[in-house]
This record gives structure tokens, C-alpha cells and sequence, in this order.
């Protein structure tokens, strides 16, 4: 009895020592290291299958000549979709128009959303009201969104268009982005300022109240305290509202179908594939996409140092 | 906050009332419209000179409308599911365990995250033709669940790192193994995160066009965001602009019930991911 109790005791430790250890994985690390591979591996593999095979085959595919009007036709050309898309003035003026839109729609959520995290933060009545409302523009179906807006817009229809001299904006590139953007801004103001607000609320009160003892004014306590603290939140609500921006499509779809010069990148693609039936440029304009979209990510990420990705994702 | 000027009360009152005003007039408009008889639409008043019941009648009495309307609710349900249970499992690991790859795993649902759809609906397109997903249930569902993933891993490791490890702990100390400590324990302590990350998939689901109008040709998969650009007028000369907007505020119904009801848990998922990391 008494020889064998100190060995009871003494058994759990090494046990545990070696857990603890790197390279000698003990049986208990071994089956937790293998139920984490058990458990990620549905969710890996319908995501490789899903978007990294894809994106493979699209390379493969824009390096052949493939229109799906021709089939027989098929034949591994290189680069020639490449450079049939960048020597095309459609390529360079949807990727000017989505730029456009991306930059203009992207700051003036960014101020919008600050305004209605301020709101949000700070008013004194009817948060709870305030805060379900601005909710429906997030989750509203864009498609939805973007009729009530084409409609809008309609002359002698619209109560936007009656507004202003029963003009037709949709008909007209500049004015017809300008809509474009208009509807954007709408539906993305709320997710920005939900994003800023989070940030808001961890800029702490006694700093304010310090600073407005020492004499500052509000614009003051906003540009060097509270603007200061929110930069990572910022940075991360722009990263993914700027690269959900570039791929816009369902509210130009919608409102001019990308004509008279408003299509973005993401309609010229949609265009080549299901007008065109070009499965090769298609491809090409979908790796040139991807290749932007990637820019945009590294210029952010170094650009800005402190939003490492980690830290958030993105949604729609 | 202590005392509250008048001026102050009427500058936030104002606010409030101007972001109320801006989030919902589109919205009305949408509402007004739907309600408003052929001739009434070419007025722009916002009050409808004739009222009629007339839209709902004509889309809720048309396959054209109530067979997109299932594929959606079904498509959207079963992606939803099968995204958040995927989902728990993968974040169940990230937050809990210890294995090699874990940063693999997040950048690569990053990307995912991050990807311009566009670029994947061409080879997805071929290669659903060639299986014979195209204009399927499957071929939106599929897709659908690979980018809920992303946004699932991300808010539901937020939420299970929440969650407090010693009651595993006591678990597997009572003899479950780490799988019945997982279902037991750990799964009912997250169905608030998994309930908020299945709204935010399935508002997805609802919201996504682009996936929908490339990957069907016929209502046999087309959900209702795709399905409503086919309506047609009540002749040739009309255009269906009151079906449009009947069907607009149908697909708009589930998500102000969601918004009202849910409304903290949307919040709070939307900004997990953003704050904790």
C-alpha cells in the first residue's frame, strides 16, 4: 500500500510535463491536434473546392482561346486574352468607372458613417429606434434597393426626378454614376457606422473629459483624441468597404445595366460571359480583377501598418 | 450627461429624425409604389392617388414569383445551416485547440472574405455546366455556404473565445471525451453566436444577385432577387414596375423582422470580428 500510492501521485506529471514539451507531442496533444485537422477539414475542403480550384481553372482557361458560341474553336493561345482585354478602351473605362465609384462612394461612407456612429453614440433619445432603422438599408436586398432608386429616378415617374426639373440622370454616364454612388452610399453608410461605432465606443470617456478640462474644443478632442484611438477601426472599415466597392454590380445591373459608359469591372465580365459567351477573356478579366483587388489589399496593409488582416472580415 | 439644454435636445431629436428619414424613404417609396395601380404609377406623389391591392394579388398568385420565392427561403435555409455547422467546427478548433496551420486557416478565409466574385463565376460556370449543378438547388447552395464560411469562422471564433474554457475543462474531467465536451457543453453555451452568425449568412444568401442570375436559367433554382427583372407588365405597354415593387417588399419583409427582432445580435456579430480580432 504504501509503495504503490507515491507512484499514483507522482504518474499525472511527467504526463503533464511532457504535454507542455514541443517536440514530443504527448497522446493527449496528438488527439487534439487531430480533432482540430477533423474539425476544419469540411470547412477547408468546400472552400478550396469553391474558390482556390476555380481560380486555378480560370487561369488555365484565360490562357485558351474559348468561346462558348464556338467550341470547336478551342485552343491554347498564352497571353493573347490578356492583351486583347488591356489594349480594349471597354477594359480601361470600367475599371476607371469602378475606381470612381469605389473612391468616391468609400470617403463619403466613411464620413457618413462617422456622423452615424456619433449619432449613435451619443444621442440622448431613441438609440434602440435610431439604431433598428439605420439597420434596414444594411439588410435590405440591394436588388430592392436599387429598384426603388431606378424608379426614383424614372422622369415624370420618380419623386427624385420631379424634385429636380423631372430630369432622367440614368440616362447620362456622369449623372448616371453619380446615382450609382447615391445608392451605394445609402446601403453601406450603415455597416461603416456600425464598424466605427464599436471603435467609438472603445475611445475611453475620461480622456475626453480630460482634454475638455484642459480647454479643448470638441473639433479638437475629435481630430486629436478620438480620430487617433479609432485608426485601427477605421482602417479596417475602409479595407473592406473599399474591396467590397470594387466588385459592385447588382446596383449598376439594376439601374442602367452598364450602359452609356457606367459598367463596372464586375458587369464587363459578367458582359463577356453571358453576351459574349467568352469563357477565355472572361477568364482573363476575372484574373486582371482578382490582380486589382489584391493591389488594393497590399497598398492598405502596408500602406497602413497597423490594420493587419486578422482583425476583421469582411461582409457584404 | 447630466443636465439636458433644450438645444441640445432638439439638435439629437433633429438627428435622430434626419437618419431615421434618410434610411426609410427609399424603403416607403418601394412601399408606395407596390400599392399603386397602373395609372397611379405615373405620378410620382408619394400617397398613391389609386390604392390597389392589385401587385401582391398578381405575384402571389404567380409561379413566376412564389417559385423563386421557395428557392430563396429553401436555398438560403439549407446554405445557412450547413455554413454555420461547418463553421462551429472550424472556429470550434481555432478558439480551443492546438494545432499546426490555424493562421493558414484564417488568412485563407480572409482571402475568401476579400475575393471579387466576378472572378470566380466563369470557372465556376464551366465547371457547374460540366456537373450538372447549373440551375440547381446545390449549385447556389454550395457556393453560398463556401462564402458564408469565411464570415462564419471569423464571428464565431469571436464568440467562442467568449466562452469559458474551465467548464470543458470540468467536462472532460467528468470523463467526456473532447467531441461529447464539444456538444454537450461548449454547443449550447454558443448557440447565441451560432443564432447571430446564421442571420448574417442567411441576410447573405437572401442579398446575393450576382451568383443567382449566372448559375440558373429557369425558376426551377432562380431565387427572388434574380427572378423579379423577368416580371412583366399586365400588357405589352406596361411596364411592371407595381409587380417589381410588390416583389421588392415581400423579399424586404423577412429581413425588417429580423432587423426588429434580432437587432443587438446583428450588431454585435457584424462588430465581433472588426474589435476583438
Amino acid at each position: 500500500m504504501s509503495t504503490t500510492t507515491p507512484a499514483v501521485t507522482t504518474k499525472p506529471t511527467p504526463a503533464h510535463a511532457a504535454r507542455k514539451a514541443k517536440p514530443q507531442l504527448s497522446e493527449g496533444a496528438r488527439a487534439e491536434r487531430r480533432l482540430g485537422f477533423l474539425l476544419i477539414a469540411p470547412a477547408v475542403i468546400v472552400m478550396i473546392a469553391v474558390t482556390a480550384y476555380p481560380v486555378v481553372y480560370a487561369v488555365f482557361l484565360s490562357l485558351e482561346r474559348y468561346n462558348l458560341a464556338l467550341p470547336q474553336d478551342t485552343k491554347f493561345i498564352g497571353f493573347a486574352n490578356y492583351g486583347a482585354v488591356l489594349s480594349s478602351p471597354f477594359w480601361w473605362q470600367a475599371l476607371w468607372v469602378t475606381l470612381i465609384i469605389t473612391v468616391f462612394s468609400v470617403s463619403i461612407t466613411l464620413v457618413l458613417g462617422m456622423l452615424l456612429a456619433m449619432v449613435l453614440h451619443r444621442t440622448l433619445f431613441a438609440r434602440g429606434t435610431v439604431r433598428t432603422t439605420s439597420l434596414i438599408p444594411y439588410g435590405i436586398v440591394t436588388v430592392a434597393a436599387a429598384y426603388s432608386w431606378q424608379y426614383a429616378w424614372t422622369p415624370s415617374q420618380g419623386y427624385l426626378s420631379a424634385a429636380f426639373n423631372n430630369s432622367a440622370p440614368l440616362t447620362s454616364q456622369v449623372q448616371a454614376i453619380i446615382v450609382i454612388i447615391i445608392a451605394e452610399i445609402w446601403k453601406t453608410t450603415p455597416f461603416m457606422g456600425l464598424l466605427l461605432l464599436a471603435g467609438l465606443s472603445l475611445v475611453p470617456e475620461d480622456l475626453q473629459k480630460a482634454a475638455k478640462v484642459d480647454g479643448a474644443t470638441g473639433w479638437q478632442r475629435f481630430t486629436k483624441i478620438t480620430l487617433p484611438l479609432m485608426k485601427p477601426a477605421i482602417l479596417v472599415a475602409l479595407l473592406f468597404r473599399t474591396l467590397d466597392s470594387f466588385r459592385i454590380f447588382d446596383n449598376i445591373y439594376i439601374l442602367t445595366g452598364g450602359s452609356n459608359g457606367t459598367g463596372s469591372v464586375s458587369i464587363l465580365g459578367y458582359d463577356n460571359l453571358f453576351s459574349a459567351l467568352n469563357l477565355g477573356i472572361g477568364s482573363a478579366i476575372s484574373i486582371l480583377i482578382f490582380i486589382c483587388v489584391a493591389i488594393i489589399a497590399v497598398i492598405f496593409i502596408k500602406g497602413f501598418g497597423t490594420a493587419a488582416p486578422g482583425t476583421a472580415l469582411g461582409k457584404r | 450627461m447630466a443636465a439636458i439644454t433644450p438645444r441640445q435636445r432638439t439638435g439629437w431629436l433633429t438627428a435622430n429624425f434626419v437618419v431615421i428619414a434618410l434610411a426609410l424613404i427609399p424603403v416607403l417609396w418601394l412601399v408606395s409604389l407596390s400599392f399603386k395601380t397602373p395609372t397611379a404609377v405615373l405620378d410620382p406623389s408619394f400617397i398613391p392617388s389609386q390604392w390597389t391591392w392589385g401587385n401582391y394579388h398578381g405575384i402571389l398568385t404567380s409561379s413566376q414569383f412564389l417559385r423563386p420565392l421557395l428557392n430563396s427561403i429553401g436555398i438560403g435555409i439549407i446554405a445557412t445551416v450547413i455554413a454555420v455547422v461547418l463553421a462551429s467546427m472550424a472556429a470550434y478548433a481555432i478558439a480551443r485547440l492546438q494545432f499546426p496551420g490555424k493562421s493558414v486557416l484564417i488568412g485563407m478565409a480572409l482571402l475568401i472574405a476579400m475575393f471579387p466574385l466576378i472572378a470566380l463565376v466563369t470557372p465556376l460556370f464551366t465547371i457547374e455546366r460540366a456537373l450538372g449543378l447549373f440551375n440547381t438547388w446545390p449549385g447556389l447552395i454550395i457556393p453560398y455556404v463556401a462564402f458564408g464560411l469565411p464570415l462564419g469562422i471569423y464571428t464565431l471564433s469571436a464568440f467562442f473565445r467568449e466562452i469559458p474554457w474551465e467548464l470543458e475543462k470540468a467536462a472532460k474531467m467528468d470523463g467526456a471525451t473532447p467531441f461529447q465536451a464539444f456538444i454537450r457543453v461548449i454547443a449550447p453555451l454558443a448557440a447565441p453566436g451560432m443564432v447571430t452568425t446564421g442571420i448574417l449568412v442567411f441576410l447573405a444568401c437572401w442579398n446575393d444577385f450576382l451568383l443567382a442570375i449566372s448559375f440558373t436559367s429557369t425558376i426551377a433554382a432562380r431565387t427572388a432577387p434574380a427572378a423579379m427583372q423577368y416580371f412583366s407588365g399586365g400588357s405589352v405597354f406596361t411596364v411592371p414596375t407595381g409587380p417589381i415593387s410588390a416583389a421588392a417588399v415581400v423579399i424586404t419583409i423577412p429581413i425588417i423582422i429580423f432587423v426588429l427582432f434580432f437587432q443587438r445580435r446583428i450588431v454585435a456579430g457584424l462588430t465581433s470580428g472588426a474589435v476583438k480580432g
